[in-house]
C-alpha cells in the first residue's frame, strides 16, 4: 500500500514538474506549481512527518503561491509575453551537463547503504508530531532557530532597500 | 540558568543583533541618518571591545548544546568579522553621503550580516554553518545593489543573487548527503566517520563546492569581479574581507573538525585549485584598468594562496590562513577605503587607473596609505602581506608541497606590477585633467590610518598571533585525543 502511494505521489509530483517547466504560460506554470508542492507535501505524509505536510501546504501551496499567482496577475503577462525558448549550443550543452550530473546523484544515492536508525511506526509517528518538533526547535537548535529569526528580518529590510526611490535619501 | 551563560559566551553575536534590531526601529520612526549611524557605530564598538577581551580570555567551551563554539577560533573569527564591520559602517557612511546613496536601511543590513558571519565562524553544526551562510549572503545580496540608477549595480545584485541561490542548493545537497551518510549534523562526529562510501564522498564534493564558491575560488569565481565593480566600493570590501573570513573559519573548522579524513584525500583538488587561483587571478588583473575590478581579481588571487595552505592541511598550515585573513582584513579595507574616498570625490565611475593621474601630490596623506595598503598586497617585506604569504608558503613547503609553493612565489612576483602600476599612475604621470581632492573627514582618515599602522605593526610583528592561532589547534587536537 505505502509502496503503491509513493510510486504515485512519485510520478505526479515529476509530472507536474517537468509540465510546469515546459508549460507555456506563466499562469500555467504556477498552477502546476501548486500542484507539485501539494504532492511533495503527500511525501511528507508518507514518512510520517504530518507536521511538515501541514506546513509545506500551508506556506508553500497557499501563501507563496498566491503571491505568485498575483505578481504574475499585476504584471498583466499578454500571450505574446509568454516564455519562448531558443535551441542554442549553450543550452543543450548546458542540458547534457545537468543530465550528467543527475546521473551522478542517482548513482550516489542509488548505491546508499544507510546508517540512520531504522524506526518502528510508532517511533517515527512521535518525531513527526508539533510537539517532537518544538521541543528540538527550542532546545538542541535553539541558536540557529534565533539566527532565522534574523535571517527573516535582514530579508524584509534587504527588500525595502531594495525596492525605494533613490530619492528618500536625507544628507 | 545554562542559557544565559550561552549568550553570554555569545556576547558580540547578541550584542550586534540587538544593535541591528535597534537601528531597524530607528529607521522605522523617521529618526535622523546621523542618529542612526551614531547608534551603529556604538553598537558595533561595544561589540569589538567584547569581542576583544573574547579573544584573549574567553574558554574555548560548546554553546547552545553543542551547535556554536566560543574561544579558541571562534573568537578569532569574531574578532575580524566585528573589527571588519566597524570600520566598514565609518568607510560606509562617508562614501554613501558623497555618491548621495546614503539609505538609512542600510545600517541594519549591515549588521544582520555581521550577525550572520559570527554565526558562520563560530558554528560547530552544518545547520548552524547553513543559516550563518544564508544570513550574510540575504545581506550581501541586497546590500550589492544600492546604487541602482547605474546599470553596474542592478547586474551586480541580482548575478550574486542567482548564483548565490543556486549555489546554496548544492551546500544544502551536500550537507543532506552527508547526514545520509554519517547520521550527525555535529562537526566532530562527522569527523569521527573514516569510512568513505559515494555518499559520503557525494557530500563532501558538494558542500565543498558551496564553499568554493563563496571564497570565489577558480572555477567557482565568475561573479566576483562583475559583483564586486557594480557593488559601492565600501561594500565590495566587506565582502571581500569580512565575508571571505567569515566563511574561511568555517571551511578550515570543517576541514579540521568534521573532514580530517577527506582533507588528506583532497590535497590534489586543492592544491589544483589553488594553482588555477593564483594564476587566472594575478593574469587577469594584469590587464585591469579599472582599480576596482584589479581588486576584485586580485582578491581571487588571495583566495589561491590560501588555498596553498588548505593544501598543506597541518595545523601550521591552518594558522597561518587564519593569520593570512587577518592581514587581508586590514590591508584590503585599507586599499578600497582609499578607493571609495576617490571615487566619491568624483563620481561613481571614478575608477579607471589613469584617472588617478597625479593625484598623488593632492591630499598627499591618502597617497601614501593607498600605497601602503598596496605594497602589502603585493606582499613586500615590512607588511603584513609579506609576513602572511611567507607563513603559508612555509607551511606549505613544511608539508612537501614545493611546486605549490613556486608557483604561488611566482605568481605574487607578477602581481607586483598590477599593484606597482596605480602607485606609478598616482606619482609619476601628469593629471589629464584638473581634479580638485575634497579634505577627507578626521574620522575617516583616522581610521584608515589605524588600518594602515596595523599592517605595518604585523609586517613587523607576528609571533604572538602565530603562537595564540597555534594553540587553537593544539588545544582542539588535544581534546579530540582525549574523547573516544
Amino acid at each position: 500500500m505505502e509502496t503503491f502511494f509513493f510510486v504515485f505521489i512519485a510520478t505526479f509530483a515529476i509530472c507536474t514538474a517537468l509540465a510546469m517547466i515546459f508549460s507555456g504560460s506563466t499562469v500555467n506554470s504556477a498552477l502546476y506549481l501548486v500542484l507539485h508542492m501539494l504532492s511533495i507535501s503527500g511525501f511528507y505524509l508518507l514518512l510520517q512527518a504530518q507536521f511538515l505536510a501541514v506546513i509545506q501546504i500551508l506556506v508553500y501551496a497557499g501563501a507563496i503561491m498566491v503571491l505568485f499567482l498575483f505578481v504574475i496577475m499585476v504584471l498583466n503577462l499578454g500571450e505574446d509575453d509568454t516564455l519562448k525558448s531558443h535551441i542554442n549550443f549553450k543550452e543543450i550543452f548546458a542540458f547534457l551537463l545537468g543530465v550528467v550530473v543527475l546521473a551522478q546523484l542517482l548513482y550516489i544515492v542509488g548505491g546508499y547503504s544507510g546508517v540512520l536508525p531504522e524506526l518502528t511506526v510508532e517511533q517515527a509517528k512521535a518525531v513527526g508530531t508539533v510537539e517532537a518538533i518544538g521541543d528540538e526547535l527550542f532546545t538542541t537548535f535553539l541558536l540557529p532557530f534565533e539566527v532565522t529569526a534574523i535571517l527573516l528580518t535582514a530579508a524584509v529590510v534587504g527588500a525595502m532597500l531594495l525596492a525605494q526611490k533613490t530619492s528618500n535619501v536625507e544628507d | 540558568m545554562e542559557i544565559l551563560n550561552d549568550l553570554m559566551n555569545y556576547l558580540p553575536a547578541a550584542i550586534v543583533a540587538i544593535g541591528g534590531l535597534v537601528v531597524m526601529m530607528q529607521d522605522g520612526y523617521k529618526v535622523k541618518s546621523r542618529t542612526i549611524y551614531s547608534t551603529t557605530m556604538i553598537f558595533l564598538g561595544l561589540a569589538l571591545v567584547v569581542a576583544t577581551h573574547d579573544l584573549f580570555f574567553a574558554e574555548r567551551s560548546e554553546l547552545f548544546s553543542g551547535m556554536a563554539l566560543s574561544g579558541g577560533t571562534a573568537a578569532y573569527g569574531t574578532f575580524i568579522v566585528v573589527f571588519g564591520a566597524f570600520f566598514t559602517v565609518i568607510l560606509t557612511h562617508d562614501y554613501l553621503i558623497g555618491v548621495k546613496h546614503n539609505f538609512p536601511q542600510v545600517y541594519p543590513l549591515l549588521m544582520f550580516c555581521t550577525v550572520g558571519m559570527i554565526t558562520l565562524a563560530t558554528a560547530n553544526d552544518l545547520v548552524t554553518v547553513f543559516v550563518g551562510l544564508e544570513t550574510m549572503s540575504i545581506c550581501l545580496y541586497a546590500l550589492a545593489g544600492i546604487i541602482r540608477d547605474k546599470r553596474l549595480g542592478v547586474e551586480s545584485a541580482l548575478k550574486y543573487f542567482i548564483m548565490g541561490a543556486f549555489s546554496t542548493g548544492f551546500f544544502l545537497y551536500g550537507i543532506a548527503l552527508l547526514y545520509g551518510a554519517t547520521g550527525y549534523t555535529r562537526l566532530e562526529e562527522i569527523g569521527a566517520f573514516t569510512d568513505g562510501g559515494l555518499i559520503y564522498w557525494g557530500g563532501v564534493s558538494l558542500l565543498m563546492v558551496g564553499f568554493f564558491f563563496k571564497v570565489s575560488a577558480v572555477p567557482f569565481h565568475m561573479w566576483t569581479p562583475d559583483v564586486y565593480t557594480g557593488s559601492p566600493t565600501t561594500i565590495a570590501a566587506f565582502m571581500a574581507t569580512a565575508a571571505k573570513t567569515a566563511t574561511f573559519v568555517a571551511l578550515v573548522l570543517v576541514l579540521e573538525r568534521a573532514l580530517p579524513f577527506a582533507a588528506e584525500q583532497l590535497v590534489g583538488t586543492f592544491s589544483v585549485i589553488a594553482i588555477m587561483t593564483m594564476i587566472l587571478g594575478n593574469v587577469v588583473a594584469l590587464v585591469q584598468d579599472n582599480v576596482k575590478r584589479m581588486l576584485a581579481y586580485s582578491s581571487i588571487a588571495h583566495v589561491g594562496y590560501l588555498f596553498v595552505g588548505l593544501a598543506a592541511g597541518t595545523v601550521e598550515a591552518y594558522s597561518a590562513v587564519l593569520f593570512y585573513l587577518l592581514a587581508y582584513t586590514f590591508m584590503n579595507v585599507g586599499a578600497f577605503g582609499v578607493i571609495a574616498y576617490y571615487e566619491k570625490n568624483h563620481d561613481v565611475h571614478f575608477n579607471n587607473v589613469e584617472s588617478y593621474s597625479g593625484l598623488g601630490y593632492q591630499q598627499p596623506i591618502m597617497a601614501v596609505l593607498l600605497s601602503i595598503f598596496l605594497f602589502s598586497l603585493a606582499g613586500i617585506p615590512i607588511s603584513a602581506g609579506f609576513n602572511a604569504k611567507l607563513l603559508v608558503f612555509a607551511a606549505a613547503v613544511d608539508a612537501g608541497l614545493i611546486a605549490l609553493v613556486v608557483i604561488g612565489v611566482l605568481a605574487s612576483a607578477a602581481s607586483a606590477y598590477y599593484y606597482l602600476r596605480v602607485m606609478v599612475y598616482l606619482y609619476m604621470r601628469e593629471p589629464k585633467e584638473v581634479v580638485t581632492l575634497i579634505q577627507p573627514k578626521l574620522v575617516y582618515s583616522v581610521s584608515l590610518v589605524l588600518l594602515a599602522g596595523l599592517t605595518l605593526y604585523f609586517g613587523v610583528m607576528v609571533g604572538d598571533v602565530m603562537s595564540m592561532l597555534n594553540s587553537f589547534f593544539a588545544v582542539s587536537e588535544a581534546a579530540t585525543a582525549a574523547a573516544p
